[in-house]
């Protein structure tokens, strides 16, 4: 029989193939944050809302703009801007005004992103980073507000409002004051979220409901997130302040960005170690810069700059520690040609 | 003698700033305002043409071992004469560069220029490289002083344009500076690539 007349397509491996992309996995992203967001919109009025919207839009624009200004291939179905904008909203406070915000997207997806080469190419985390850079505007940036419980009138969606400034947990902590912290919110509250600080920050029970759907889902492992936390966890429990370490621990675990950090920002592909040990060492610097920003920084919350640092030096962890390569054995000290021929050159 | 070639070589091919980086400390440090930016601009230009002008005519006098030192010691004539002539005239520039104007002394643009091109070709030649190349550096300093007022203060050469309330005071802090720095250079880069594959 002759082979040639088979509808036969030749082709190199992979052979199977499936749909999951960029966008595919953007979207599982998403589905994880659905709850914190919702519960963002309960606890602090209709406004969370729209900020997110507004930041998703202002993404999405930005990053179709740029590409058509450069009459470079449109993007914005990998939904990587959709996570970006959603992110920048999360780490404002309600009362961020949509300017701030807008150019808050700009820096993310223009100067961060696109400028660096695209989706997969930027070298810091690109919500994170506009963050830093909104802090320009630290007044509007630290207008917090208090949760649902005790009633607060929610900041309305349009219009001027009375900004009722109200203690973040994490400016509680940094002043030392935990028995202050625990008479205003107990631990359930903290671990429900029924507490003031960033729209997507508040809710540790459901940001770990996220993240343990994303692990589950396979799209992020779990050696960030739990390096990340245990070592806070470990650090603050042995250096507390004041005497009672598990409550210390505790409200330095649920109070700030260290949740939604952990699972959603340091996870993130393209600014993390690519192997488990880089990815193990990676979370614990994170733990060991955000307990030392907490611990003797000027800001109360660490989680942003340390998440950054750490970005940093993703590419230091991944050169140094490289997988086992299949069928290799490791090669002996002393047999180092390559060393000799150079040493020999440097004395010529 | 090629007045052209050397123009086009300190504005783009090998602009002091941009493309040999050279000068970093000051162009980071004191591009926040156009004014300065002028300032000291102006003042590079100034010392590097007088000093490239004495360097190249004591170019055959000077010891080839103690070079650096007497190029130094030349420099920093000129920088003590502007200096001081700034402080009379200008007392208000005077005082926003500071200590940056003493340490021309030390800017690695005039003493690459004394080594790499005023030791080596005459004066007239010499005294037309430390104007392009300063031209250049001046140019540099203007266009990021001026994106840093804009962006770090709302302001241009003094003139609000926006409120400052919306401005980004980061740009016009030392993280504002590498930032501009940085995206002149990559824009640089892009530009002269560019052109190279446009031929």
């Amino acid at each position: 029989m002759d082979y040639k007349d088979l509808n036969l397509i030749g082709s190199s491996s992979p052979h199977i193939r499936t749909k999951d992309g960029a966008g595919h996995i953007m979207g599982e992203v998403i589905i994880a944050m659905l709850l914190p967001l919702a519960f963002a919109v309960y606890n602090f009025g209709p406004r969370a809302l729209a900020t997110a919207a507004v930041s998703v839009i202002g993404c999405c624009a930005f990053e179709w703009l740029y590409r058509a200004a450069l009459r470079k291939n449109n993007t914005l179905n990998d939904l990587s801007a959709v996570v970006t904008g959603i992110l920048i909203a999360f780490v404002c406070p309600v009362t961020i005004p949509y300017w701030v915000l807008l150019i808050g997207d700009f820096f993310a997806i223009v100067i961060v992103k696109q400028l660096f080469g695209g989706v997969g190419k930027n070298f810091l985390n690109p919500a994170l980073a506009a963050r830093a850079f909104m802090l320009c505007w630290a007044g509007e940036m630290t207008t917090w507000v208090g949760p649902r419980s005790p009633a607060v009138t929610p900041v309305p969606v349009w219009g001027a409002f009375d900004a009722v400034t109200y203690p973040t947990p994490m400016a509680l902590l940094h002043e030392n004051n935990l028995s202050g912290l625990q008479s205003l919110y107990d631990l359930p509250k903290m671990f429900v979220g029924l507490i003031g600080g960033s729209m997507g920050e508040v809710s540790a029970l459901l940001l770990i409901l996220g993240g343990l759907f994303l692990i589950w889902r396979k799209v992020i492992t779990w050696y960030i997130p739990v390096s990340y936390i245990g070592t806070v966890a470990v650090l603050t429990f042995l250096f507390p302040r004041g005497n009672d370490p598990v409550q210390w621990m505790l409200y330095n675990l649920l109070g700030g960005g260290l949740m939604l950090g952990a699972f959603f920002m340091a996870t993130d592909y393209v600014t993390s170690p690519v192997s488990h040990l880089g990815q193990a060492i990676f979370g614990v610097g994170c733990g060991l810069i955000t307990v030392f920003i907490r611990y003797f920084g000027s800001y109360s919350e660490g989680v942003c700059y340390a998440i950054l640092i750490m970005n940093l030096t993703v590419w230091i962890i991944d050169k140094n520690i490289k997988p086992h390569r299949f069928g290799v054995i490791k090669e002996k000290k002393e047999a180092k040609p390559a060393d000799q021929t150079k040493k020999e050159a440097a004395k010529k | 003698m090629n007045v052209g070639k050397q123009l086009k070589e300190g504005l783009l091919t090998q602009n002091p700033v941009l493309v040999q980086l050279l000068g970093m400390c000051s162009t980071l440090a004191i591009t926040t305002t156009i004014s300065n930016g002028i300032g000291m601009g102006l003042s590079v230009t100034i010392i590097l043409t007088l000093s490239n002008i004495f360097i190249s005519l004591l170019r055959k006098i000077i010891p080839e071992q103690v070079r650096i030192a007497c190029y130094i010691v030349v420099i920093a004539g000129f920088v003590t004469m502007v200096n001081l002539l700034l402080q009379a005239f200008f007392p208000d520039i005077a005082e926003s560069l500071g200590v940056f104007i003493p340490l021309i002394v030390v800017n690695c643009i005039i003493l690459a220029r004394a080594e790499s091109f005023a030791s080596k070709n005459k004066p007239a030649a010499a005294a037309i490289d430390g104007i392009c190349q300063g031209i250049g550096y001046t140019l540099v300093l203007l266009v990021m002083s001026a994106i840093r007022e804009l962006l770090g203060s709302g302001a241009l050469a003094g003139y609000q344009i926006f409120p400052a309330e919306y401005s980004a005071s980061l740009i016009a802090q030392p993280v504002g500076g590498f930032l501009t720095l940085g995206f002149l250079i990559a824009l640089m880069q892009w530009a002269q690539r560019k052109v190279k594959g446009g031929k």
